[in-house]
C-alpha cells in the first residue's frame, strides 16, 4: 500500500477535531448539566431546567450532534477527496 | 409488495433511486393500510366486537404480517442473508434500528420507570439516546467502511488472529442471549394479555412469528420486518398520548407543555405529603410493619398464634353457620400459613418489607421533579445519600450509554447500508426515529401521574373508573386498590402500581376505545419481536459465520454456512424461550446487565482499534477479558440474584456505592488500560493491520489519484 498524504493525514485531523469538539458538547450535556442539576432547578417554561434537560434538552442536543457530524465529514470527505464515488 | 424484496444485483444510481421510491410507496400504503386496520376494528368494536377477539385479531394479524415479509424475502444468498445485501437507504436503517432497539423494557418499562422514579428515570432516556452519540463518532463509519459481516469478524481482522475473534463470539453471545430471554418473557407477557392463552403457549406463538422471520430470511427479511414493526410500534406509542394531552391542557403536542402538568403534580406532591388521611393511611401500614417485626423477634410464638387465630376464625364461622364462601376462605387462609420457622421467618420479613415501603410518603415514590436522593446542605446522612444516588445516577448513564454504543445487533446493522455516508446519515436517522419515543415518554409518565394525583386520589371508591377494575382482575400484582383505612375514599397510598402497566393502560385512562388498548399490545408485541429479531440474528451469526466459518472450516460453501445459521437459529430461540419460560428472578436486572457486559467487552477493543494504531492482539485480547471479568465479578459478588445462583456468601462490598447495575464503570476504564498497557509491553501490529486501520479511516482513500 502507497503511503498517505499529507492531505489524507488533514483531513484525518479535522475528523479527529470535530470529534473532540462534539464530545465535549455531549459531555457537558449528559454529565456536567447532570451534576449541577440541584442547581438547575431554574424555572424553564414550566420544567426545572435540568429536569427538562434530562427529559427533553439532551435528547435535541444528541440529534443535533449527529446530525451536524454527518453534515460536516460527507462534506469534508468531498473537500478530501476522499469521498466514495457512486 | 413482493417486488421490493426481490433480489436486485444492479447497485448503480438510478436502481437505487428507483429502489427507495419503491420502498417509499409500499411503506405508505402499509402504514394507510394499518390505519384502515385500526378503523375498521375501531367501527367493529362499536357494533358489539367482544374485547378478546379485537385482542386476537391483533395478534394474528401482526404476527401474520411478519411472518409474511418473512417468506417474501426468504434467501440464501450470503450477502442478503447476512447483511440484507448492503444496499438499505439510510432511512430505513434508521427505522429498523429503531425498532430493532427498542424493546419491550423501551416500549414497556421505561415510562413506567420514570413514572415510579421520576428524575431518577430520566437517566434511562438519557442513557439510550445519548449512546448514538458514541455510535456515530466513534464506530458506525469506520465499521461500515471495514465492511464484513459481524463485529467479531472485525475484531479477528484488526487484532490479527482467531484469540480476539473468538473473545468476541463469546461476549456477543453473552450479552445477546441475556438480552433475547428478557425480549422473549416479554413477548409471552403481551401476547398472554392479547388473547388469554397460557404465558408458556404465549411464548412459542410469539416465537413461531420471530423464527419465520428470521429463519427464512436472515437480515434482508429482518430489516424489512423491523421497518414495518416501527411504524406499528410509533403509532401506537404516541396516539393515546397525544389524546391524554388533548384530554388535560386541550394542547395535542405533549412534549412541549408537560411542563405545566408537572407544576401542578408538585404543588399536589406538598399537599399528600400532609394531607391527614393519607397520613392514616400510612399509619396503619406502620403498624403492620411493627406488627411483622414483633412477629420475626420470637418466629415460634408468632407461628402458634397465627395458626390459633386462623383455626379460631374457621371455627368461628362453622359455628355460627357462616357463608360457605368464607368459611372456604378461611380453610384456605389456615392451610396457607407457613409450616416451618424458616418460611414463616420468610414470610414475616416479607411483610415487614412491604408494609414498610408502602408507609412511604407519596407511596414510596419521590417528587418527580427531585433530583437525587437526600440533601446536599443536610446532617451528615444526608449529603452522603445525595453523594451516593447522584453518582449512581452517573455511573448508569454512562453505562447504557457507552453498551448501547457496543451491542453487536445494534452495530450489526450498520454493515448493511450501501456506502460509509450512508451509514452516517443513517445513524442520524436511527436516533431521530428512537427520539420521538424516548422524547415522548416523560410526558407521558407525567401526565399518568396528573391524572392519578390530581384526578383519581380523592374520588370515591365506588366511582373510580374502570380501567383500575379491569387491570386489577388481569393481575394484582401490575395494580392493586384497597380501602386500607374503610373511609370510602380513595387515598393515593391505597394503590399499588407497577410500572409495566402505566404505557398498557394509558388508553384505558385517557378514555379511548379498546382498539387502541389492542394496537398498544400489538406496538408492544413488535418493540419485543423485533429486537428479538436481531439478537437471534447476532448470535446465529456469531456460531455460524465466526466460529464455523471462518475458525472450523474456512472452506464450508457458502449454502452450508447459511443453512448452519438457520439451523441454529432455531436451537438458540428454542434454548432462549426455555429460559424465559422459567421466569427467571429479575428480568430488568438482566436487560441492565447485558449493557454492561457490552460495555465492558466490545467498546474498549473497537474504539481503540480505529483510533490507536498501536494496539495489538494481545492487548485487546487481553483488554476484552479484564474488562468483561471486572463486570462479571463486581456483578456476581454484589447483586442479591446472582449472589444466590453462585452460592457467593461473603458480606456485600459495593465500590464507591455504585449499585450492581452499573458494573459496567469499573469493568471499561480497566479494559481501556488493559489494552493500552499491555499493547504498548508487546510488538506493535503488523504494517498490513497498519494499513488495514488507515483503510477504515478514509471513505475511500483513492490512493495515486490524490
Amino acid at each position: 500500500m502507497q503511503k498517505i498524504s499529507e492531505r489524507h493525514r488533514q483531513y484525518w485531523q479535522k475528523n479527529l477535531r470535530i470529534t473532540g469538539i462534539l464530545l465535549v458538547i455531549w459531555f457537558v450535556v449528559t454529565f456536567v448539566v447532570s451534576y449541577f442539576a440541584r442547581d438547575l432547578s431554574f424555572n424553564f417554561f414550566g420544567w426545572p431546567f435540568s429536569v427538562w434537560m434530562g427529559g427533553q434538552g439532551a435528547l435535541v442536543v444528541y440529534c443535533v450532534i449527529i446530525w451536524y457530524y454527518a453534515r460536516y465529514m460527507n462534506k469534508l470527505d468531498i473537500e478530501h477527496n476522499v469521498h466514495e464515488e457512486d | 409488495m413482493a417486488g421490493m424484496f426481490e433480489h436486485g444485483a444492479k447497485t448503480d444510481s438510478a436502481s437505487t433511486a428507483s429502489f427507495k421510491s419503491q420502498l417509499n410507496k409500499v411503506y405508505g400504503w402499509y402504514t394507510g393500510g394499518f390505519m384502515a386496520f385500526v378503523i375498521v376494528l375501531a367501527i367493529l368494536e362499536q357494533m358489539g366486537l367482544p374485547r378478546n377477539y379485537i385482542g386476537f385479531i391483533f395478534l394474528l394479524a401482526t404476527v401474520a404480517l411478519y411472518a409474511g415479509i418473512g417468506v417474501m424475502s426468504r434467501t440464501s444468498d450470503a450477502s442478503e442473508y447476512y447483511v440484507a445485501g448492503r444496499r438499505v437507504p439510510a432511512l430505513y436503517n434508521g427505522m429498523a434500528t429503531g425498532a430493532d432497539w427498542m424493546s419491550a423494557a423501551s416500549f414497556i418499562g421505561m415510562a413506567g420507570t420514570v413514572y415510579l422514579s421520576g428524575y431518577g428515570g430520566l437517566a434511562f432516556i438519557m442513557g439510550w439516546t445519548g449512546g448514538y452519540c458514541l455510535v456515530a463518532l466513534f464506530l458506525a463509519p469506520y465499521m461500515r467502511k471495514f465492511g464484513q459481516f459481524t463485529i467479531p469478524d472485525f475484531l479477528g481482522a484488526r487484532f490479527e488472529g482467531n484469540l480476539p475473534r473468538f473473545i468476541g463470539i463469546v461476549g456477543a453471545i453473552l450479552c445477546s442471549f441475556v438480552y433475547v430471554v428478557a425480549q422473549i418473557y416479554g413477548v409471552g407477557l403481551i401476547t398472554t394479555r392479547l388473547s388469554g392463552l397460557a404465558f408458556e403457549v404465549g411464548i412459542f406463538v410469539g416465537l413461531g412469528g420471530i423464527l419465520v422471520c428470521s429463519f427464512l430470511g436472515g437480515m434482508r427479511a429482518v430489516t424489512w420486518t423491523q421497518v414495518a414493526q416501527y411504524i406499528i410500534l410509533i403509532v401506537a406509542y404516541l396516539i393515546p398520548v397525544v389524546w391524554l394531552s388533548v384530554k388535560q391542557t386541550g394542547i395535542p403536542i405533549p412534549q412541549a407543555i408537560y411542563g405545566y402538568q408537572l407544576q401542578k403534580i408538585t404543588e399536589r406532591e406538598k399537599q399528600l405529603r400532609a394531607d391527614p388521611k393519607e397520613l392514616e393511611v400510612r399509619a396503619i401500614f406502620k403498624e403492620r410493619a411493627d406488627a411483622a417485626d414483633a412477629k420475626l423477634k420470637d418466629v415460634p410464638a408468632a407461628m402458634a398464634a397465627d395458626l390459633a387465630a386462623a383455626q379460631k376464625r374457621v371455627d368461628d364461622l362453622k359455628g355460627a353457620n357462616g357463608p360457605a364462601a368464607d368459611v372456604q376462605a378461611a380453610e384456605k387462609a389456615l392451610a396457607a400459613l407457613p409450616k416451618t420457622a424458616a418460611d414463616a421467618k420468610k414470610a414475616y420479613e416479607g411483610a415487614k418489607t412491604s408494609n414498610t415501603a408502602r408507609a412511604a410518603p407519596l407511596a414510596g415514590m419521590p417528587n418527580h421533579a427531585q433530583q437525587f436522593a437526600g440533601d446536599p446542605n443536610g446532617d451528615e446522612k444526608a449529603r452522603a445519600t445525595f453523594d451516593t444516588s447522584r453518582r449512581n445516577f452517573l455511573a448508569l448513564i454512562f453505562c447504557l450509554m457507552v453498551g448501547t454504543a457496543a451491542l453487536p445487533h445494534i452495530l450489526m446493522r450498520y454493515y448493511t447500508t450501501p456506502s460509509v455516508k450512508e451509514a452516517r446519515d443513517s445513524v442520524t436517522w436511527s436516533l431521530f426515529f428512537i427520539f420521538l419515543l424516548y422524547f415522548t415518554a416523560p410526558a407521558l409518565a407525567v401526565l399518568v401521574k396528573y391524572e392519578v394525583f390530581n384526578v383519581l386520589v380523592g374520588t370515591p371508591f365506588d366511582k373510580l373508573p374502570a380501567w383500575i377494575g379491569t387491570w386489577a382482575k388481569v393481575d394484582p400484582a401490575l395494580l392493586s386498590v384497597a380501602d386500607i383505612n374503610k373511609d370510602g375514599i380513595f387515598q393515593l397510598a391505597e394503590m399499588r402500581i407497577s410500572g409495566d402497566i402505566i404505557v398498557l393502560a394509558t388508553p384505558e385512562i385517557g378514555g379511548l376505545p379498546y382498539v387502541v388498548s389492542g394496537m398498544v399490545a400489538a406496538g408492544g408485541l413488535a418493540a419485543a419481536l423485533s429486537t428479538a429479531d436481531g439478537l437471534l440474528l447476532t448470535i446465529a451469526n456469531a456460531l455460524s459465520h465466526d466460529l464455523y466459518y471462518k475458525m472450523i472450516d474456512p472452506n464450508a460453501p457458502t449454502s452450508r454456512r447459511v443453512a448452519i445459521s438457520k439451523a441454529l437459529l432455531v436451537v438458540v430461540a428454542l434454548a432462549a424461550a426455555y429460559v424465559a419460560a422459567q421466569k427467571p428472578a429479575d428480568i430488568l436486572f438482566l436487560v441492565s446487565a447485558a449493557f454492561s457486559f457490552a460495555a465492558a467487552t466490545f467498546f474498549p477493543a473497537l474504539v481503540l482499534g480505529i483510533f490507536w494504531k498501536r494496539a495489538n492482539k494481545w492487548g485487546a485480547s487481553l483488554g476484552m477479558v479484564a474488562g468483561l471479568g471486572t463486570t462479571m465479578y463486581y456483578m456476581v459478588t454484589t447483586q442479591t440474584w446472582l449472589r444466590g445462583v453462585f452460592g457467593v456468601t461473603s458480606p456485600v462490598e459495593l465500590w464507591f456505592g455504585i449499585l450492581p447495575i452499573s458494573a459496567g464503570v469499573f469493568g471499561v476504564p480497566v479494559g481501556i488500560a488493559t489494552i493500552i498497557i499491555v499493547s504498548l509491553l508487546t510488538k506493535a501490529p503488523s504494517q498490513e493491520t497498519q494499513d488495514l486501520v488507515e483503510h477504515v479511516r478514509y471513505p475511500d482513500l483513492k490512493l495515486g489519484q490524490a
